[in-house]
């Protein structure tokens, strides 16, 4: 079986869950030996970016010490082998540059995300 | 004291479903740090945040253990900016909804958190200085 | 464009004075080069268009790398105006 894994939701509880539960839960099912593949669409376009920083929260004297690092769980994904695709228009559209993204995510035109679902037997949209 | 100011803060989200919980925790802080005294209405899902019995975990996808991964708890923070308000001249007071609390099976709330309806709402507003309402979507 | 984009103009143009504070992923169409042309109108229509400081961090946005008319701001300025009893509404 091989699955899609679509996000679209981004950023929703990440700096409780030190993650995205979504970008989570791929890596922990791909360590369990399952064939996976992400597909960034929408504001989850932002997870492909370099240097994202959500370091220094903190409520009183309680200080995050281990905040979320998505782009390193991107790379994470990319080093098991797991393709990352994201929708280039929902990057370009956010004023997103390709230089300012991590290494080996693959754009993917809107208009060829159909085709994409062809390769899958089922497709994930989170 | 000259300049104090009451703010009350009604809130929705249940814990880690949302980033609206932390940015609302983020303004607490803010007031709290400066002495106000902050009234917090958990309403709907929120009444889960000060909930006692949350509790940390390990992460192998993160490849750490529980006391490394440092999982933010909810309920941590309500403790701490219950503290945090003490420590700076004023007073958090943090009312869950009663009945949102019993749907929930949540009873089990950490110190400093009180019980109560929506009378409790209206009060709060009434006598503070401004009152921001962060629903949830 | 979002309806409170709509908002937030007919009461700047009504002569309130008016801050539209842009914070989670409300930040996202900050970033200059965005298609939102909406965020800069509103700037330009007297509205105080403003950017949680974080929240642009945390999304890997350059403060000096935003849309015309609008600023980072520490969330601060939020608990500022409702100190100052000003009208708050979050969308």
């Amino acid at each position: 079986m091989k699955v899609l894994q679509i996000v679209e939701s981004a950023y929703r509880g990440t700096l409780e869950e030190q993650d995205d539960t979504i970008i989570w839960l791929t890596q922990a099912m791909k360590g369990a030996g399952g064939d996976l593949d992400v597909l960034l669409r929408g504001n989850a376009v932002s997870y492909a970016l370099k240097d994202q920083d959500a370091s220094g929260l903190s409520f009183g004297d309680w200080k995050q010490t281990e905040p979320p690092r998505i782009d390193e769980q991107v790379n994470g994904l990319l080093g098991k082998g797991v393709k990352v695709y994201y929708v280039d228009e929902d990057a370009s559209e956010r004023g997103i540059d390709k230089s300012d993204l991590v290494k080996g995510v693959q754009a993917i035109p809107r208009g060829q995300v159909a085709e994409l679902l062809g390769a899958y037997d089922h497709a994930w949209h989170w | 004291m000259a300049g104090k100011k009451t703010l009350t803060f009604a809130i929705m989200d249940p814990p880690y479903e949302s980033g609206r919980s932390t940015t609302a925790f983020r303004l607490i802080d803010i007031a709290v740090k400066r002495g106000y005294d902050v009234n917090v209405f958990a309403y709907e899902g929120a009444v889960c945040l000060p909930f006692a019995k949350q509790q940390a975990h390990p992460n192998a996808v993160h490849g750490r253990e529980a006391e490394e991964e440092n999982h933010p708890l909810p309920k941590d923070w309500v403790a701490a900016l219950i503290k945090s308000a003490a420590t700076n001249g004023g007073k958090l007071d943090w009312v869950n909804c009663g009945l949102c609390v019993d749907e929930r099976g949540v009873a089990e709330a950490i110190e400093g958190v009180r019980r109560g309806t929506p009378a409790d709402l209206w009060k709060l507003a009434e006598g503070s200085d401004n009152t921001l309402v962060i629903g949830t979507r | 464009m979002p309806s409170y984009y709509d908002l937030a103009k007919d009461l700047a143009g009504a002569g309130n004075e008016v801050t539209l504070f842009l914070v989670q992923n409300g930040v996202i169409p900050a970033r200059a080069g965005a298609k939102a042309p909406g965020l800069s109108a509103l700037a330009e229509a007297g509205v105080e268009v403003l950017a949680d400081e974080f929240s642009l961090r945390e999304r890997a946005i350059s403060a000096n790398r935003l849309a015309s008319g609008i600023r980072a701001a520490p969330l601060d300025v939020v608990v500022d105006q409702l100190a100052d009893g000003r009208k708050a509404m979050w969308h």
